[in-house]
Formats: C-alpha cells, structure tokens, sequence
C-alpha cells in the first residue's frame, strides 16, 4: 500500500472489487495509448510502405558512413536508456529516492544525446537538398516519408525526455509514486520499440547499393 | 499491492463557482450534459443544410432568404452555386458524422451512465474526460469556422477523397482554407476522441463496484465499451491520415497527389502519391466509425427495450458477443467503400466476404430483438416506440447492405442515391433512433423531471413516417441511376424524377419541423415538467437507485453492492416483477 492509499483513507477499499488482472487504471490506460499509438506509427508505416512500392525510383542513399554508423550509434544509445530506465523503475520501487534520481537522469540525458544525434543527421540531410518534397536522388516522397516517420518518433522522445523529468521532479519532491516512474517507463520502452520498427524500414531498406 | 487502488485515486471534491460546476467541470454527468448539448447544436445545423440543400434541389433557381449572408461568393443574390451545395454537404456530413453520430450516442450518454452503471463515482481520470470534451469543442468552432471564411466549407465532401481535397484552391471553392480548416479540425476531434476511449475502457475495467462482474453490467455499458475499443484504434488512424493531408496542402508533400495532375489548366507541383491511399487510411477509420455509431445505439435500445418489454432479452450474452464479433469485424471490411475507386478488384473480393459475414451477427441481434418482442407486453412509452423504430430501421437499411456488399451489384449502385438512402436508414436514422430512445428514458434521471409523453409520441410517428418517405424512395431513386452529388436535375434523363423527389423534399421538411416539437419537449420538460421520481420505468440497473438527477458523487458517497445480473424483469421482487441489481432478496421466477 502507498501513501496516497492511506491519505484518501482505506474505507472505499473495502467495499470495491480489486481490479481486474491487478492492473490499476494508470497502468491500464498508459497500455491502451501504446496500443493506440502503436496504429498511429502503423498507419504511417503503411503509407511509406504503399508509396515506397509504387514508385519505380525510389531512392537509397544511406551508405554505412555516415548514415548507418549514426543510426547504429543511436540505436545503441537508445538501448541503454531503456536499461537504465528499467533501473531507475527498479530503484524507485525499492524507494531509493537518490539512485531512482540518478538513473532518471541518464535517462534523461541519453534520450537528449539521441535526439541531438537524430537532429544533427536531419541537418546533414537537408545540406544534401532533401525536402519534404523533393531531394537529389529519386522519388520525391522520400524525404517525405523519412522527415515524417522519423519526425513522429523525435516527438515522441523529446516528449517522453519531457514527461521524464515532470515525473522525476514529482517524485524527488514525493508528490508522485513508484507507479508513476514505471508508467512512464512503458512508454520510454514503447518509443524504443518502435524505433526497432523503424531502423530496418526507414534505413535498412534504403542502404545505398 | 504497488499503488493506491484506482477506485481511490479519482476521488475529488465538489466544485465550488459556476466555472468550475458548469463550464470547466470534472464531473462526468455534467461533461456528458456537454457533449449533448453540443450534439443538440450540431444536429440542428447540420438539418438545416440539409434543408437548403433538398431545396436547391427542386428549386435550383429560387433565392434562399439569408443565404446571401452565410456566404456571398456561394450564393450571390441568395441563389445557391453548384459548387456551395457540395460545401453544404460536406459540412452537413461532418457534422453529423463527427459531432452528432460520435458524439451523442457514445460520448454524451456514455459518459452520463458509464459510470453510474458500473456504482462508480466518476471516470477513472475525470480531468482527461473534461479536456476530451473541450478538444471536441475546439474542433467543433474550427470546423465552423469554414462557413466563415470568405472562400466557404470544401467541397470534397465528409470523406475528404483525394486529391480534391489535397491539391489547394486550384481545385474548387473552399479547398484552399475551408479544407485546412476541416484538416485540423478533424485532426483535433482525433486527440479528444482518443481521450475520451482511453477513459472509457480503463473506467469500465477498473472502476466497478463490488458484485458487478463484466457480464453483470448493462447492455449499455457493454455497448458503449466495446465502442471505445473500437474508437481507441479507429481515430488513431485517422489523426495520422489528416496530418498527412494537411502535409500535402501546406508543406509540398505528395502523399495523396499523383504525377502529372492538371488542375484548372495547371499541372500541380507533385509527385509519386496515391489518392488511393488516402482512401484506405480514411476508410479504415470510417468503417469502425458506422459502428462507433450505432454500437452504443444497439445497447441502448437494448437497455431500453428490456425495462419495457417487463422480461430479460433471449439471450443477453449473445447480443454481447455479436457487438464484440461486430467491432472485430468491423476491422476488414474497409475495402467495401472503395469497390469503384480503382482497387484491384480481387481484393474487392476479399472484402466483400468478411462484410457479408457482418451480416451475421447483426441478424442474430435483430433475431434476438424480435423474438424477445413475441408475446411481449410491451409498454409503450416514447422511448419503446423510438427502440422499436430503431429496430425497424436498422432492419430496412441494413437490408440494402446485403446488396452493396457484393461488388458486382455495388459498382452499379454505388454512386448513387442507393447508397446515400443505406446509410442515412441504417447508420444515421437508426442511431439518432437510439439517441432519442436515451433521450426519453433517461432524460427523469438527468434533469429530475419527466418529459411529456404525448408529445413525445407525435414525435416519434412524424419521425418514423417521415423518414422512411425520406430515404425509402432515395433506393428507389438510385436503382434507376440517380446519381449523388449533383446540385440539380436539369436537361437530363432525371428530370422525370423531380416529382419524386419534390415529395421527398416536404417530407424532409415536415420531418425536420417535428423536430422541433422534440426540442421544446426537452426545453419545457426540463423546467416545468413533472417532477421524476427515482424509478420512473422500474428499471433495475444501478443509475435508478440514485436520486434524480443524481448527486455529485452519484452514490453520496457510499458504493453499492451488487447482487444480481441487469436483467432481473419477469421475477417475483419485493417491489414488483423486478428486482434492482444491488438488491440482496434472492431471485424468485414468476411461473
């Protein structure tokens, strides 16, 4: 039982049937927006991939220098912070307050370093010509595509890096729970997950031959 | 256990200053009052277009009195422009798509009984609930927006199709700003939308009281979680789909463009998309959408018929797995709206199965319904005469179903007025059938006062007369080739038609008034109607065992227990032939 249990006072709880599954709301509906979610990047995903198929020129610039070696690095960094995230849920549970801080931090920290890795390659890009609407190579939806997929999952990481810190700030001052950290943990590994999505489609299929 | 369980957490306490109770409420009856009043509002405009457009129709040359000052590129000197009528239609199917077919039924009742049914004291997060309703708003004064602006509402109609809508102003009247206006509109009813079903699913799940088992809750509460699974994956399509057109228009994207397009003599600066693209993310949002409509319609006419027929329905179960086997399905049939637009057409096939199998469940309802209904005595209030009339109509325009599923006979009737006659019977009527049935049953429970019930039996009849001499002869109509969308019938084979469709331009009229007779019924009713007591109908689920209306926290802070199933009618009670769900006294059958 946490605090804010015993501040609402536990006489409702015993007339209220446990939840189901013992999954609290929170929980719950952070699941049902990754759920949600996860068809929104779908349906974008699809989009790419029925314009990519029907253009006959569809363009494949990403050779392993610069391109692929940042993606990997990316890959890398994002990776770990789903570790530490995982650390900083497990502290919190045990209520370390500091060590929850501290792993929170480098989560933090890691999802900026890949965000500015990610902004840097779009700077790189658009120096090369590549528009939402046209670019040196081919079709001009590839930049299209790329901007936008790849653009969605940067809001989703700077958002989580922004929701990261209001929770790691709630719960240094014990407003927020060990429930909040974890939820906001699923969805630092649901941006994760899709960004597994989005390596392989978005540039593992367009490696310069 | 890890956290405060959920039922603690959404506690609040009662607001305090007309801002917070009335406006920027948490509490779910009044934001369920809100998204009504809202539905009430855009229903009326959207029959209002309505009216000017089967106006136009017969009198394609006459002024409208004040059309003028709606617009006056669309209607110089109050005469309706081709090009206005379809950015009259496009606003009418909007609307009430959007913010009468999504609202009213789903959001609005769901939100007011939700959770009463389930004995619980508000949404799991009532916070969420108030911003879902005001996103819905902002949307609402954006969309409307579009009549506002100098170039009128698009033109491309509710479904927006490609590359029409995504070209710019080169293609028409209101597909410069009046189509961003619709773009981000949409785009914002997405996100409250999305909101609004998280709330929904995690409240029904979580937030029950003790006793109250899934399979203890309500048709209705049933209805409308289903409809919140459905809606959770629908919008989430639909938000990206209008990004990427917005994108097309502002940012020189060609999702939705293809090679080589000449509009108005010039070739647009765009290549490699598919409008056909856009018809298959749109329609994958648009058929679950049919059934975010008329799913909470099913369960309310289901709660409704039950307390009026005195005994539990065939089979309640049933009923419930056929609205989940329906929202499933609902999932593969998106294809079916796309069997002229150029798809391969063996995958025309492969959507025509899995929409034919929908009809199988929804026959099993409408079975279920009627048989329940054999040796009934029913009684006859106005909201088991609009439950019946929901069953009717469902019946008569899912019929027609039956034949644009298939795509040979679709390719024939599907650009006609065949089509627009389906769904105005069997999603738009049937629905707003549901939503008036609500509306009489539930309206002592909202407001604590009855509604008049004469009245609301001449509503019911002009009603049901009235549609169906609306929308019947619309099949009439498409089977001899009368297409849609066109403003008028001039110099052509259909002019033999006009009379037809002169009648069914008064019967929009005549239906249409009596409406209004429905209105003051809601306007007198709830300032000097009769006094509600709680029970009015004897019903037995738990949003009757509460005051009328009910207090703030519902239960005034006790919760119910729950003993029996919502379908305890036909039984020897302490009260009668029922027994209330939070009732212990065992259940006696009547023999």
């Amino acid at each position: 039982m946490s605090e804010s249990n015993l501040s609402m006072g536990a006489g409702h709880a015993a007339v209220m049937e446990e939840s189901p599954y013992a999954i609290p709301s929170r929980k719950l509906t952070m699941w049902l927006f990754i759920i949600s979610d996860a068809v929104t990047f779908g349906a974008l995903l699809f989009a790419y991939g029925y314009v990519r198929t029907a253009s006959p020129d569809w363009p494949e610039p990403f050779k392993f220098n610069p391109s692929i070696l940042n993606v990997m690095i990316m890959t890398f960094i994002l990776v770990t912070s789903s570790l530490t995230m995982l650390l900083a849920v497990d502290a919190a549970k045990n209520g370390d307050k500091p060590k929850t801080m501290r792993w929170l931090g480098l989560t933090m920290l890691l999802g900026t370093i890949f965000a500015g890795l990610h902004i840097r390659e779009w700077v790189g890009l658009i120096h090369e010509g590549v528009r939402l609407f046209q670019n040196p190579w081919g079709a001009p939806l590839f930049g299209a595509t790329f901007f936008s997929i790849t653009g969605l999952h940067l809001l989703h990481v700077i958002s989580g890096v922004v929701a990261l810190s209001v929770i790691a700030r709630g719960f240094a001052r014990g407003r927020l729970t060990a429930g909040h950290v974890e939820t906001v943990g699923l969805y630092w590994h649901f941006v994760d997950v899709v960004w597994m999505f989005v390596v392989p489609l978005v540039y593992l299929v367009n490696v310069a031959r | 256990m890890q956290e405060a369980s959920a039922q603690q957490v959404h506690q609040h306490a009662p607001p305090e200053g007309f801002i917070r109770k009335y406006v920027f409420s948490l509490d779910h009856k009044v934001i369920g009052k809100q998204y009504y009043a809202l539905a009430l509002v855009a229903v009326f405009m959207g029959m209002a277009l309505s009216w000017l457009m089967r106006f136009h129709l017969i009198w394609p040359n006459s002024k409208i009195f004040g059309l003028e000052l709606l617009s006056k590129v669309g209607a110089p000197g109050g005469v309706m422009t081709p090009e206005y009528y379809l950015s009259l239609m496009t606003m009418h199917g909007t609307l009430m798509v959007f913010f009468v077919l999504t609202n009213a039924p789903f959001a609005a009742f769901g939100n007011y009984f939700l959770p009463i049914q389930i004995g619980a004291e508000d949404m799991a997060f009532p916070r969420f609930n108030m911003m879902s309703f005001w996103t819905t708003f902002v949307a609402f004064v954006v969309l409307v927006l579009a009549f506002v602006i100098p170039d009128g509402p698009p033109i491309s109609g509710w479904t927006a199709y490609a590359p029409l809508s995504a070209v710019g102003s080169d293609a028409g009247p209101g597909l410069g700003w009046g189509q961003n206006l619709w773009g981000i509109s949409i785009a914002i009813f997405c996100v409250g939308s999305l909101l609004g079903s998280l709330n929904f699913i995690a409240t029904t799940l979580d937030l029950r009281t003790k006793g109250m088992t899934l399979m203890r809750m309500p048709i209705s509460t049933w209805a409308w979680f289903i409809t919140s699974c459905i809606s959770l994956l629908a919008f989430a399509v639909l938000l990206p789909a209008c990004v990427l057109l917005i994108l097309d228009r502002v940012a020189g994207t060609s999702f939705f463009i293809p090679a080589g397009l000449v509009v108005s003599d010039r070739l647009q600066p765009h290549a490699g998309g598919s409008p056909l693209l856009w018809q298959h993310l749109f329609w994958f949002f648009g058929h679950p959408e049919v059934y975010i409509a008329i799913l909470p319609a099913m369960g309310i006419v289901s709660h409704v018929l039950i307390a009026s027929i005195r005994r539990p329905l065939l089979s309640a179960k049933v009923i419930i797995y056929s609205m989940m086997s329906i929202g499933f399905l609902s999932y593969m049939v998106w294809g079916h709206h796309m069997f002229v637009s150029g798809m391969n057409p063996f995958s025309a096939l492969m959507f025509s199965f899995p929409t034919l199998t929908i009809t199988i469940p929804a026959t099993i309802m409408t079975l279920i319904w009627l048989g329940s209904l054999y040796g009934a005595k029913i009684r006859i209030t106005p909201a088991s005469l609009f439950a019946l009339g929901f069953i009717s109509m469902f019946v008569s325009g899912g019929v027609s179903g039956f034949f644009l599923a298939q795509p040979s006979l679709d390719i024939v009737l599907h650009a006609t007025y065949f089509v627009v006659g389906h769904f105005h019977m069997v999603m738009g009527v049937a629905a707003i059938f549901g939503v008036f049935a609500g509306t009489y049953f539930w309206f002592p429970k909202m407001t604590g006062r009855m509604m008049n019930e004469g009245l609301g039996k001449w509503h019911f009849w002009l009603t049901f007369a009235g549609t169906y001499c609306i929308f019947m002869p619309f099949h009439y109509l498409g089977l001899i080739g009368n297409v849609r969308r066109y403003s008028a019938f001039v110099d052509d084979f259909l002019v033999p038609l006009l009379p037809l469709h002169k009648f069914i331009t008064i019967a929009a009229f005549v239906t249409g008034a009596a409406q209004f007779l429905f209105l003051i019924n809601l306007i007198h009713s709830r300032f000097w109607g009769q006094e509600a007591p709680v029970n009015p109908w004897e019903a037995t689920s738990l949003e009757w065992t509460v005051p009328s209306p009910p207090p703030f926290d519902n239960f005034g802070g006790k919760h119910p227990v729950v003993y029996h199933d919502a379908h305890q009618y036909g039984v020897k009670g302490s009260r009668g032939d029922y027994v209330m769900q939070d009732s212990p006294e065992t259940v006696v059958p009547e023999s």
